[in-house]
């Protein structure tokens, strides 16, 4: 196990929603270049803990920390280093690809010649200058991936990624956002066996607590069951 | 027993005693108005009443500055009630405010006064508080919302006043006199008097309505520890900060 | 700086792809001086009263564009966004508030015209100049109080309907300032310039409700 810090850490995460709680003393540590796999129903707080993690939403008690830097006091210093996948793919519907990725590029520094780097390795070239809202729900998604990615993050996020999702459009995806992409990678899913392939540690939250965490070929079919009950 | 209840039974007994010698003093103390007769002394329950409400939505943009830079939704609860209550208030102030324009001017409103124009704007836009809370669904986004929006209000306040003024200073001669040295002495003891008093109804249901909040949150919350989670109905959707 | 003008340029960009806001508002201008035109039953207005007829219906055309402003942006993730990119947070504030002011520009380069062509009475010419700068000040207060109200407004459940009862009442001052300006650059012996004590009075809501708006702004954005 080598010394080097965690890319995430977090200690008894908390986050509400009004009454009700979302998220209650989770924790976890993620080291560089691992993945994490999320699991859990509907409403567990996956999508919530990530969103956390994005700087997008900060802890009610608890403490998280990515890259080195403590959320949420240090959030701008994460920002351009972290890339989000959620289920909404972030994108002005009625600007094409290509004025979306530019639009992001400048928000992030990026050279505009990375948005048509990354046009080109999605399969997008020819789609690039139709509106978005012209385009397919796979089409969509990978272009959302081309967002995330487009600032070469260190840690993703990824929500769902492969919804939508043709194999095809899968592997293409692959060296953006998959094992390829070296970087620390923590992603939900529903379906346990794909995510259980891709991930090196495995979180499973129910209600919003953390039911297990575990290296990725230790986790028990009993266990898996027992949160989508 | 809630820190807000503190003091509150001395509080209730001195604002009842003010508000009797109050009456008192209007009814049978303060002279007669040459010009306007009786209904006059309308004016000392309309000025305290302006005077009152226009600091409570200042200081609900205090308490809301205060939830800012806190997150303590304690200060949020402060902050609406000090709203809520002025506005009840202002509408008192309004409708007395109706009330001596008619006996004074013969109209019920009379647009040459720049303290009732801008107190109108003042209450219009405060008005929307509620509307606006009650559509934010999330609680802690109602509460940094309102408390963005009191803030705004409350600075609004001095600027409205101000701006009013200058548009008419010169066209209309100042009618309301509330300056107290205008004001024959028996006048201004009456005066000085109900604006104590009202000033405490003010400070006595503030503290009442933050008792009667703060302990609602209290038995939800023991009910939460002691019968689960789910043994505790959610609240509906609620403009009030919970 | 250079992020407010990122996000101005994506928005002029958004309008200029969907035309959604601008011509609506320019519509409901004109439409609203025909309707003065039969409610006042007037073929021509001057004065006092033609500066209340346009400054009202500015005014409220305005409110169409502040509606709509983080409209886009609410629906398509626009705000996450922005709130995940490396940026100063305040540069919404000024890009929004430039885009509403740009949009209140080009609404009066043609409202103006249809206003001295259907309504007006006396000549615009010698008075151009001077209200043009009144209605410059105007569009400020506009734009800032608009961009507050419409970000606040955006996260309701009744946004169209919340926004214009918040901006209305913080309006009022502006509208007294530039109305009672108005007045005499639109009368029969017009004069060249409004006074110098309503440009003062625009100049300082604006100066104030601008500070005031950005220190409150971030905390409209969190979470």
């Amino acid at each position: 196990m080598s010394a080097v810090a965690p890319a995430i850490e977090v200690r008894g995460l908390t986050r509400r929603f009004g009454e009700r709680t979302v998220l209650r003393e989770v924790s976890v540590a993620v080291p560089r270049g691992a993945t994490l796999a999320v699991l859990g129903r509907n409403g567990a707080g996956k999508s919530t803990l990530l969103r956390v993690l994005a700087t997008l939403l900060s802890p009610h008690a608890g403490e998280v920390t990515v890259l080195g830097e403590s959320l949420p006091s240090r959030g701008f210093a994460v920002r351009g280093r972290v890339g989000y996948l959620g289920h909404d793919p972030l994108l002005y519907r009625d600007l094409t690809p290509r004025e979306n990725l530019r639009y992001h590029a400048r928000l992030h520094r990026v050279p505009l010649t990375r948005v048509d780097e990354l046009l080109e390795i999605a399969g997008m070239r020819l789609r690039a200058d139709d509106p978005v809202r012209t385009l397919s729900q796979g089409m969509v998604q990978r272009l959302a991936v081309c967002r995330a990615t487009l600032h070469h993050p260190q840690v993703l996020l990824l929500d769902e990624p492969r919804a939508n999702l043709d194999p095809g459009a899968g592997d293409l995806l692959e060296p953006l956002i998959g094992r390829r992409s070296e970087t620390t990678r923590v992603l939900t899913s529903h379906d346990p066996a794909a995510a259980l392939r891709e991930a090196d540690l495995v979180l499973g939250l129910y209600d919003g607590r953390a039911a297990f965490c575990s290296q990725a070929d230790q986790v028990g079919a009993s266990e898996l069951e027992a949160l989508y009950r | 027993m809630t820190p807000y209840s503190r003091g509150l039974r001395g509080l209730t007994t001195a604002t009842a005693a003010t508000l009797a010698a109050g009456l008192a003093l209007v009814f049978f103390y303060a002279p007669l108005d040459a010009d306007q007769g009786f209904i006059q002394k309308i004016f000392y329950v309309h000025v305290p009443l302006a005077i009152v409400s226009l600091c409570g939505f200042v200081l609900g943009g205090l308490f809301a500055a205060g939830h800012l830079r806190t997150r303590d939704p304690k200060w949020d609860m402060r902050s609406y009630v000090a709203i809520h209550m002025s506005l009840i208030f202002a509408v008192g102030g309004l409708i007395t405010g109706s009330i001596w324009a008619r006996a004074s001017w013969g109209h019920w409103w009379e647009w040459s006064d720049p303290t009732l124009v801008s107190y109108l704007i003042v209450f219009l836009l405060f008005a929307t508080y509620q509307p606006l809370r009650f559509s934010i669904e999330d609680p802690e986004r109602q509460a940094r919302y309102a408390s963005v929006f009191a803030v705004v209000g409350a600075a609004f306040v001095p600027m409205n006043f101000i701006a009013v003024r200058l548009s008419q200073g010169f066209v209309h001669p100042r009618v309301l006199t509330l300056s107290g040295g205008r004001l024959p002495g028996a006048m201004q003891l009456t005066f000085a008097v109900s604006l104590i008093a009202i000033a405490l109804l003010f400070t006595t249901l503030w503290k009442y309505e933050l008792t009667a909040k703060s302990t609602r949150m209290q038995v939800r919350r023991l009910r939460r520890v002691a019968l689960g989670d789910d043994a505790v109905r959610p609240l509906g959707r609620s403009a009030a900060p919970s | 700086m250079r992020t407010a003008l990122i996000v101005l340029r994506k928005d002029i960009l958004l309008e200029l792809r969907t035309f959604e806001t601008l011509p609506a508002m320019i519509l409901f201008a004109v439409s609203t001086f025909v309707v003065f035109h039969f409610a006042l039953n007037r073929s021509s207005i001057g004065g006092q009263l033609a500066a209340g007829v346009l400054t009202a219906t500015v005014l409220f055309a305005g409110l169409l564009g502040v509606n709509r402003l983080f409209v886009a942006d609410r629906e398509q993730g626009g705000f996450d966004a922005f709130m995940l990119a490396p940026v100063d947070r305040s540069a919404l504030l000024l890009a929004k508030a430039s885009a509403l002011f740009i949009f209140l520009a080009v609404l009066e380069v043609v409202a103006l015209p249809a206003f001295a062509l259907l309504l007006l009475g006396p000549s615009l010419g010698p008075a151009l100049g001077g209200l043009i700068v009144l209605l410059a000040l105007a569009d400020v207060a506009v734009a800032v109080i608009g961009t507050l109200v419409s970000a606040i407004a955006v996260h309701t459940r009744a946004r169209d309907l919340i926004a214009p009862i918040i901006a209305l009442p913080l309006l009022i001052p502006a509208l007294i300032a530039t109305a009672e300006g108005a007045g005499p650059l639109l009368s029969a012996h017009a004069h060249r310039f409004p006074e110098g004590r309503w440009l003062a009075i625009l100049a300082l809501y604006d100066l104030v409700f601008a500070l005031l708006a950005h220190a409150v702004f971030d905390f409209l954005l969190e979470d």
